[in-house]
């Protein structure tokens, strides 16, 4: 459905975009994954042309968006971050000018706006100004007006930004129900908020394609050699003596290849707390090891969540890596485990 | 050509959905109106027809800068809205965007034009003045509009605020008044060409007679085809940022 080879986009002498190769799939729901300035609108303006590449090949449904910009538009779908919207006009209004822009004949039009009006549950508000919904309805319309016609394509960029937790539901299940009739590309700088609805995560940074793969494959290379924190309780013993005792029980399980003291966030007589690092998830293996052993675990769990290491893929990358997520490891120092190595994108034809 | 009227039919219609088109109308009318009433001597005896002649020049001022005030926005508020991409994403050229925005803000103006016809209706009825006279003051008038229009729409296209649009497509639209004064300063052959350029005195002068001139539509015409091919030209080279 796209294939993008060698794309490249500069403002001036800044690169923004590039190199980046990647094939998406007809039918699949894409999320493209980055910090802000990572290069996810600018890939998204160019896949809806509303840029024009520097250079590179981008083809949609087989056509380039620099040589028959008019016939791609026509297959593509586009919600930018912020709903281009006409405040002025009410919601059917609205679609019926969409519709038609993008060239919907008149005897099809008010078939399509009735159906995308209710693929996005927009009924109730259909006769209602605009600029007097509810920031979820208008981001609602906004997607109403990017499917009016029915598009191959269907470009959503941080389409769940702004909404509450409600809204959010509510929108991830749109989206997934525009999956079948449409391919979809949305992005996100949140991992958790686009996990749930899409079949592929593209990590991008600094302009290319990081990672690509499913939301598991993402958590188990994110989680490769990742610390785990225990607090454990040995009864009677002094808190050094639990220290020893729990680190060398934790050594001999298979697969550690550290142990580390640690600060404990609890208090108490032999209560001490030890960071493991292994390979794998040794969670199980670490927690039957010292109840066999007779020690009580208080606590037991990966010092980072998958959002944290998310981030941290994206600060160990370097080049253009943002600056307040190399502030943030610094803050963390040592108590930041390494980041783990990443499954190497495949060129982005994942 | 369909795209384009699609396009400015929602922005004609956008110009009545808030203040701006009725208060424009509103203002510019009652400028011609106080106009014509005190600078035309109306309690004095003066022949009909240099009263009409007064009239159409005095409508010129406020139909120039109702043209830009009606057009600074036509663009750059979409710009600032981010209501642009909507059209830029969509199967439509850059020419049915800019021809769109340039009817729909010309028709408003078209409108507020045609509806100060009472006034010369007015000399007509009370004195003695040529039908002919008054058609072609208007045709002057709305060929003006035209071409401040398009001095308008290509600010707007330029800039990426309205109160930049505002700015630009002043300044532009004062040069191409004023070339007449530096035209006066000037030696000749360079003075006959900038007085040909100057966009109200020497073109606009004949029609306020009420003589029509090929030449000074012709002018028109192309002024405003200028404006709005570099207009189309903008929005191109924006694509390529």
């Amino acid at each position: 459905m796209i294939e993008i080879q060698e794309l490249y986009k500069y403002y001036g002498d800044q690169r923004a975009v590039g190199p980046l190769t990647t094939n998406i799939e007809r039918g699949e729901i894409i999320g493209l994954l980055g910090l802000n300035g990572a290069g996810k609108t600018t890939t998204l303006r160019i896949l809806a042309c509303d840029l024009l590449p520097t250079s590179g090949s981008v083809k949609v449904a087989g056509v380039d968006v620099v040589e028959r910009p008019d016939d791609v538009k026509a297959k593509v779908g586009y919600l930018p971050d912020r709903p281009p919207l006409y405040e002025e006009q009410t919601v059917s209004d609205y679609l019926t000018f969409a519709a038609r822009l993008r060239g919907v004949p008149s005897n099809q039009t008010q078939k399509l706006v009735a159906e995308a009006v209710e693929l996005t549950e927009l009924g109730d508000v259909s006769k209602k100004i605009i600029g007097a919904l509810s920031h979820g309805y208008k981001q609602r319309v906004g997607i109403a007006q990017a499917i009016v016609h029915a598009p191959e394509l269907v470009v959503l960029d941080e389409p769940i930004s702004g909404l509450d937790p409600v809204q959010i539901v509510e929108m991830r299940e749109l989206v997934k129900n525009l999956k079948g009739d449409h391919t979809v590309v949305l992005s996100s700088h949140i991992l958790s908020e686009i996990s749930e609805t899409c079949d592929r995560i593209m990590v991008i940074n600094s302009g290319k394609i990081e990672w690509s793969g499913t939301e598991s494959e993402l958590s188990v290379a994110l989680r490769q050699g990742s610390r785990i924190a225990i607090t454990v309780r040995v009864a009677g013993a002094s808190e050094a003596a639990a220290l020893a005792r729990a680190s060398e029980i934790a050594q001999k399980v298979p697969g550690v290849s550290a142990v580390e003291p640690a600060s404990s966030s609890e208090a108490g007589p032999g209560i001490a707390a030890i960071s493991v690092r292994g390979e794998g998830d040794l969670r199980d293996a670490l927690c039957r090891a010292l109840v066999q052993a007779d020690v009580g675990v208080l606590a037991l769990g990966r010092e980072q969540e998958l959002e944290s290491m998310f981030l941290e893929l994206l600060g160990e990358s370097g080049e253009g890596a943002p600056v307040r997520r190399k502030k943030k490891r610094r803050k963390e120092g040592d108590a930041v485990a390494e980041a783990a190595p990443a499954t190497p994108t495949d060129g982005g034809a994942a | 050509m369909s795209t384009a009227l699609l396009i400015a039919r929602r922005e004609f219609s956008s110009y009545f959905r808030s203040w701006i088109g009725p208060a424009l109308m509103a203002g510019t009318l009652l400028v011609d109106g106080l106009l014509f009433y005190w600078l035309n001597g109306l309690d004095q005896k003066r022949l009909s027809g240099e009263v009409l002649q007064q009239f159409f020049y005095n409508a010129s001022g406020p139909t120039m800068i109702a043209a830009i005030l009606l057009t600074i926005r036509v663009l750059a508020e979409e710009r600032q809205t981010g209501t642009l991409i909507l059209l830029n994403t969509s199967p439509v050229k850059d020419r049915d965007i800019v021809l769109g925005k340039f009817l729909a803000a010309y028709g408003v103006l078209a409108l507020t034009t045609v509806l100060s016809v009472y006034m010369p209706a007015w000399l007509f009825v009370h004195g003695k003045v040529a039908i002919g006279h008054i058609v072609v003051g208007y045709v002057g008038l709305l060929l003006l509009g035209a071409a401040l229009t398009a001095i308008g729409v290509f600010g707007s296209a330029l800039a990426s605020s309205q109160v930049v649009a505002l700015v630009v497509s002043a300044v532009i639209a004062a040069v191409f008044v004023l070339l007449w004064m530096v035209a006066k300063a000037t030696e000749p052959p360079l003075n006959q060409y900038l007085g040909a350029l100057a966009v109200h005195h020497e073109n606009f002068r004949p029609f306020m007679q009420g003589i029509l001139q090929p030449s000074g539509v012709i002018f028109y015409l192309v002024f405003t085809y200028a404006f709005l091919f570099a207009s189309v030209k903008v929005l191109e080279a924006r694509r390529w940022q």
